[in-house]
């Protein structure tokens, strides 16, 4: 047994299983007990407990990785659930499809990617993960597989889509993918001086691109707080690529280098970033890879933090005066010189998740990573939660590992429905900390 | 060109790994192993990859009489065959068998004598078709015999000497003889063990056994910084090594 390899990304909290079950085959899974406190766990890349179960069973689900159909013609995949995104893009980009929905991993396993209902850069045109599952098949604990899809146990379907791995084991998922013309991405890059510029840019680019996203300093205090860069693209098409390779301008990797991480500090990093030699706009032809992935290409960074580990702080505020309280919430985190190294700033669509429990709603969601310093971290961060009560926002699941439980029930209103398809053998550190 | 592949123990994480790259260039496969539904999922994933045609047969390698009849199948459904792969194997906890007879015996014979067996019918046919590979898993656990593991390190380097006298009478007739050695890596059948630095995906190994596959190299250490480990290994003097705990 080897729990101390089972804890999450962010290596906070550290709480243990009681024991791990590693699953082989499917085949195995006709004979499997499953008791109280029982958990899945994927690839660990949750910030916080959902994929923790202190004194419980995990199933480590990584080796149930096959691929069982593929429809080369409709780009539908029906795939185990431990295969991981990066597998799944290995075999399909070459084929001239990509993944509806990405988040800024690959190494996720598909079950991961349902149970959080994970969004990506595309939330504005796509919706979350969710949206494209159409078939997933799960295994209670009462030895019965169930076929859910919009139709058939349509409410376990929803329940399962963002169900945080409570309301069974997720055996399969089918779904459908995006065709692309070359595996390579259109990308403009462009600086915005503060908060207020972030606002107008993404209103404008949320129309023009695809995807979105903008790297924020939270260091900056005054007319600069909220400075940024908004890296808006698409995928590229075959005649951009051959012209930027003619150009011999392609194939710049992606803003940060691994350099600047081996010896960061928050400071120096969010200044090298930010006056990083960029004009006003930049444009280029990049590989998906360090556009979607740019923290998977610098190995183990997130180790940096310490062995304390850090905390990783999502949440999303609806459009209501939604730069103002974004302004008092930055001004909090700013004059708490507790900001960190990875600020994320990106707006969420009007796109409804089948998934009862689903995270994104139609709004400007901020992802700020945290040393894990005790109890003055969680105290900003406690400060920060009542601004999001407040204004009607609420806080990812996936990415939290203290939100109160009066705060939880708050922001999941469809908690009390979601119980009754919940499986009672299932349970998570996350799990019996909000309930 | 490898196009016709016969595989036993074919339900192997490695093998796996290593057969999906052929997968995608249209291979033909004959898999052998003893869980026809676990062979089952196998055989859709390689099709779903690329593989023309996917054969399955049910044969536990124990059952050595039938091993002839195996390849003779195969040679029948999918065509002569380029490439015998032979991957299957079991790794008992060495404490708990090491004073049960009955159980030495059978863990040797999974591990080394069924896998000779097997060399030998794979020989025998491609001696007759005069072309072919076999390629067979072996570890390196085969190097030296330590007080943890030498039970199953003994068949291993059973396994390793064969292959190694195999390829040089093999040689003249252009019939190419792989043994593969992989170090630690992270399959069901380490399940248990604490995985530290040395430990390798099965996805890493099987690549680089597929690439060494493809070139035709007698003897590959994957990942191959084990050769180096081994190198080590093998250089302490015996009068030391057994006072090792190892
Ligand atoms: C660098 C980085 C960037 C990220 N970017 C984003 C992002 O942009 N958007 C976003 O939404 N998320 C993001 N995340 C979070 C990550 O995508 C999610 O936490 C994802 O769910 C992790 O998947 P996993 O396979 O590691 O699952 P784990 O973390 O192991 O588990 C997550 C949950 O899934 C459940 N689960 C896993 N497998 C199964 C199964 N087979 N059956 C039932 N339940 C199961 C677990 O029980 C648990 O509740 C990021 C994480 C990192 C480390
Ligand atoms: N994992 C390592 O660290 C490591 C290191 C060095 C060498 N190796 C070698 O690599 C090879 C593949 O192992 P793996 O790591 O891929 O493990 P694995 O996934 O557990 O595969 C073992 C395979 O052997 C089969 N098998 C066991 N006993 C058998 C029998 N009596 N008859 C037929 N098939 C039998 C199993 O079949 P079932 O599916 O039916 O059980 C399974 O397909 C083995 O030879 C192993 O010794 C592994």
């Amino acid at each position: 047994m080897n729990n101390i390899n089972y804890l999450s990304f962010n290596k906070y909290p550290k709480l243990y299983p009681q024991s791990i079950i590693t699953l082989g085959w499917l085949t195995d899974l006709d004979n499997l007990r499953i008791n109280p406190l029982s958990l899945c766990y994927g690839m660990g890349k949750s910030y916080g407990d959902v994929c923790l179960n202190e004194g419980g069973t995990i199933f480590d689900i990584t080796n149930l990785n096959h691929i069982i159909d593929f429809d080369e013609k409709n780009g539908i995949i029906k795939c185990e659930a431990g295969i991981t995104l990066d597998k799944i893009l290995e075999f399909v980009v070459p084929k001239g499809w990509f993944l509806p929905v990405t988040p800024g991993t690959k190494f996720i396993t598909l079950g991961g990617a349902v149970a959080n209902d994970v969004h990506g850069k595309n939330h504005h045109t796509a919706g979350t993960f969710g949206s494209h599952v159409t078939e997933i098949e799960l295994l209670r604990s009462d030895n019965i597989t169930y076929k859910c899809t919009k139709n058939e146990n349509r409410e376990l379907f929803c329940a399962t889509i963002g169900g945080l791995g409570l309301t069974g084991l997720i055996k399969s998922v089918e779904f459908g993918l995006i065709p692309i013309e070359t595996p390579f991405m259109y990308v403009e890059n462009i600086k915005f001086d503060n908060l207020d510029a972030f606002f107008d840019l993404n209103e404008e680019s949320e129309k023009l691109f695809p995807y979105t996203v903008s790297w924020v300093d939270c260091t900056t205090k005054g007319k600069k707080m909220g400075r940024g860069i908004y890296m808006r693209g698409r995928h590229a098409t075959k005649s951009e690529v051959n012209k930027s390779f003619e150009m011999k301008e392609g194939a710049i990797p992606f803003p940060i280098e691994a350099r600047f991480i081996n010896n960061f500090t928050v400071k120096t990093f969010n200044k090298l970033y930010y006056s990083k030699q960029l004009s006003k706009i930049s444009t280029q032809i990049v590989p998906f890879e360090p556009y979607f992935y740019p923290l998977d290409m610098i190995n183990g960074w997130e180790k940096a933090y310490g062995k304390n580990g850090f905390l990783q702080h999502q949440f999303v505020l609806p459009y209501d005066n939604c730069k103002k309280n974004m302004q008092q919430i930055f001004e909090i985190i700013v004059n708490s010189g507790m900001s960190s190294f990875l600020t994320v700033l990106k707006s969420f669509g009007d796109a409804k998740s089948p998934g009862m429990l689903s995270f994104p709603k139609k709004g400007i969601t901020l992802a700020i990573d945290y040393r894990m310093e005790g109890n003055k971290t969680l105290e900003l961060l406690n400060k920060i939660d009542k601004l999001v009560s407040k204004n009607n926002g609420r806080l990812y699941p996936g990415k939290d590992a203290r939100m109160s439980r009066e705060h939880f029930h708050q922001f999941y209103p469809n908690f009390g429905e979601f119980q009754s398809y919940k499986d009672s053998n299932f349970s998570s550190s996350f799990y019996r900390r909000i309930k | 060109m490898i196009r016709n592949i016969y595989v036993f123990g074919a339900t192997s994480k490695i093998a796996e790994e290593t057969i999906k790259h052929f997968a995608k260039e249209s291979a033909n496969f004959y898999l052998v192993g003893r869980d026809i539904d676990k062979l089952g999922i196998v055989s859709k994933d390689l099709l779903a990859r690329g593989a023309n045609k996917v054969e399955l047969e049910t044969c536990n390698a124990l059952d050595w009489e039938k091993h002839p009849a195996t390849v003779d199948k195969a040679d029948n459904s999918i065509g002569q065959l380029d490439l015998i792969f032979i991957a299957h194997g079991t790794l008992p906890v060495n404490e708990d068998i090491r004073n049960n007879q009955m159980k030495v015996i059978e863990e040797f014979n999974i591990n080394c004598t069924s896998i000779i067996s097997l060399c030998t019918v794979a020989s025998d046919y491609f001696e007759k078709k005069g072309k072919g590979t076999i390629a067979v898993i072996s570890s390196v656990a085969g190097e030296r015999g330590r007080q943890s593991n030498f039970i199953y390190g003994s068949a291993k380097g059973g396994v390793t000497k064969y292959l190694e006298g195999l390829r040089n009478r093999l040689f003249e007739k252009g019939i190419k003889v792989i043994t593969i050695k992989p170090g630690m890596v992270d399959t069901p059948m380490t399940k248990d063990f604490k995985k530290g630095l040395l430990f390798a995906s099965p996805s890493r190994v099987g690549k680089e056994i597929y690439k060494g596959i493809k070139i035709g190299r007698d003897v590959m250490y994957v990942p191959g910084y084990w050769k180096i480990i081994m190198g080590i290994i093998k250089s302490i003097p015996e009068s030391i090594f057994k006072k090792l705990k190892l």
